[in-house]
């Protein structure tokens, strides 16, 4: 057996499962608290910030792949991405699910007037809508069939990104901390890809580098 | 805009106090016998929760008797008191800092007799009443508070307001060492609110000393802060260290900061939304997360006693 089986096989058998189960915690904790009834004193707002924050950390760590994959050279951190993209989908998909069912409790006359008229929920919407195409066309099969065009699509992911801070913006009343340091990081992040020269220097993350 | 629908309560609604006085005996006489007065509406003064020091010759109102109150913990465990941070918990675990003692109020402005009182002073003065309040917060979700405390007009009139005197002006402590909130500039420190002066000495409106039979907690806007129960809970601001009378309508916090989204008046209205979510429906505090929202009453169920004070305005615009 050679040691390049064996790497692929933890990375199939251990790592990655591994990885789920983490990625799982949050949503775990969430199910708890509600069967507890241990969500503090507004349980509505506990579930739709915890959903919405693990939303963008999934995000902010699926765009961090790349750039992590250049610094540490390790290539395989790319085999992790699309199970992080698909988290985001799936924290994002119950961000919106406990704003339909359980804030505007199905009423889909309110809900499509606030889609329309109010920009916050417009553009979270908007995101959610992206993030569903990137989820559905995220098969290898689809990624064949897409081609070039594939990755075309998939570039949706940074816009994604942008909705999901402003949308986190705009929704705060008056504390930008928070918001802002999201914003922060996916400047950051977005900064890596698209003017690595800054970077040159202190992080030699020009181009990807094969030390295997 | 003035939506007619009735107030769940309407004054001939409203226990007649000597039918109260019998009420009480009567359940008092109850309880003696053993009977049980278990979750039901509140009978006599609240059952005091042994959290903090209770409060002496507090006098019975029938003020909400017939609201279920929220609990003491989420009462005091959840806040908007941006002063000690901008999470709902924040105020629970920092406003430890603050200190109730010494605290003397200034009151100045269009007045005959401007000065200072202290507080310890106003709880001598002022007899101590409990009334059970509902509160809408403008973020659409709501909680029933048995308050301690005394009409605002009772302390106002001591000061003998001018003419001139249109509105009243309210300012909260500034100290970012005991209000550590403060060290950042989240808001446009100090917290500043006002009403006009019919409103100020209305008598729902009042200073409230307490919660719960007990001195107020920090988190709550320790030593004394305003409830006006018809309007959004922002209006009701927290440890007060000024009053000031004034001539024209003075500048609030929430409304300078987005005046689009929070106006003066600030009314309680399911008629006119916030800019980024309704205000026709509002969730209890303390109830599960799937338990349903509750239909918002126009002046937050107090349309009877309060409505006249706005005829002829359009409150829509004046929100």
């Amino acid at each position: 057996m050679q040691p390049i089986h064996t790497s692929d096989r933890w990375l199939r058998f251990v790592a990655k499962p591994m990885l789920f189960m983490a990625c799982l915690v949050p949503f775990a904790l969430l199910v708890q608290g509600v069967l507890d009834g241990d969500l503090g004193a507004n349980p509505l707002e506990r579930v739709t910030d915890v959903t919405g924050q693990w939303g963008l950390r999934f995000l902010l760590l699926t765009l961090a792949v790349t750039p992590l994959r250049r610094l540490t050279g390790w290539n395989r951190l790319l085999r992790f991405r699309r199970m992080l993209g698909l988290f985001v989908f799936f924290y994002i998909s119950l961000h919106f699910l406990t704003w339909v069912w359980l804030d505007q409790e199905l009423n889909w006359g309110n809900i499509t007037a606030d889609i329309a008229k109010r920009p916050f929920v417009t553009v979270g919407f908007t995101a959610w809508l992206l993030l569903l195409s990137l989820a559905a066309t995220s098969t290898r099969g689809m990624m064949r069939r897409l081609g070039r065009n594939w990755q075309r699509l998939h570039r949706a992911v940074y816009a994604v990104g942008v909705l999901g801070v402003l949308h986190y913006i705009w929704l705060v009343k008056a504390d930008l901390l928070q918001p802002l340091i999201y914003t922060g990081v996916l400047a950051l992040l977005l900064l890596v890809r698209w003017r690595p020269r800054l970077f040159h220097g202190a992080l030699s993350l020009g181009r990807p580098i094969n030390v295997r | 805009m003035l939506i007619k629908k009735p107030a769940d309560i309407r004054p001939s609604e409203i226990t007649d106090p000597v039918a109260y006085a019998g009420r009480r005996a009567f359940l008092q006489a109850a309880a003696a016998l053993g009977v049980g007065m278990v979750a039901g509406p509140a009978a006599a003064l609240v059952k005091v929760p042994g959290k903090g020091e209770a409060m002496a010759g507090l006098v019975d109102t029938p003020y909400g008797d017939e609201l279920e109150l929220t609990g003491y913990e989420h009462v005091t465990g959840y806040n908007n008191f941006y002063e000690f941070g901008t999470g709902k918990d924040d105020p629970a675990r920092n406003a430890h800092t603050l200190q109730t003692r010494p605290w003397s109020i200034v009151v100045d402005g269009e007045c005959e007799a401007p000065g200072e009182i202290g507080i310890e002073d106003i709880l001598k003065a002022f007899p101590q009443e409990e009334r059970i309040y509902r509160l809408r917060c403008v973020e659409a979700w709501a909680m029933v508070v048995p308050w301690v405390g005394f009409p605002l007009g009772s302390l106002l009139g001591r000061f003998k307001p001018t003419s001139k005197a249109n509105y009243v002006a309210f300012e909260t402590l500034v100290d970012p060492q005991q209000m550590p909130g403060q060290r950042r500039a989240v808001l446009d420190w100090p917290y500043r609110e006002g009403l006009r002066m019919d409103e100020a000495m209305h008598p729902l409106t009042i200073l409230a000393t307490g919660l719960y039979g007990e001195l107020l907690p920090n988190q709550n806007g320790a030593p004394l802060r305003l409830v006006v129960p018809w309007k959004y809970g922002f209006k009701s601001i927290k440890s007060i260290v000024r009053i000031s009378f004034s001539q024209t309508l003075p500048e609030t916090t929430w409304w300078k900061l987005a005046p689009h989204e929070y106006g003066f008046y600030a009314n309680v209205n399911p008629g006119v939304d916030h800019p980024r979510w309704s205000q026709a429906r509002h969730r209890l505090i303390g109830e599960g997360l799937f338990s349903s929202k509750h239909s918002t009453q126009m002046f937050n169920g107090y349309a009877d006693e309060v409505a006249d004070l706005y005829r002829g305005m359009d409150l829509a615009k004046f929100y």
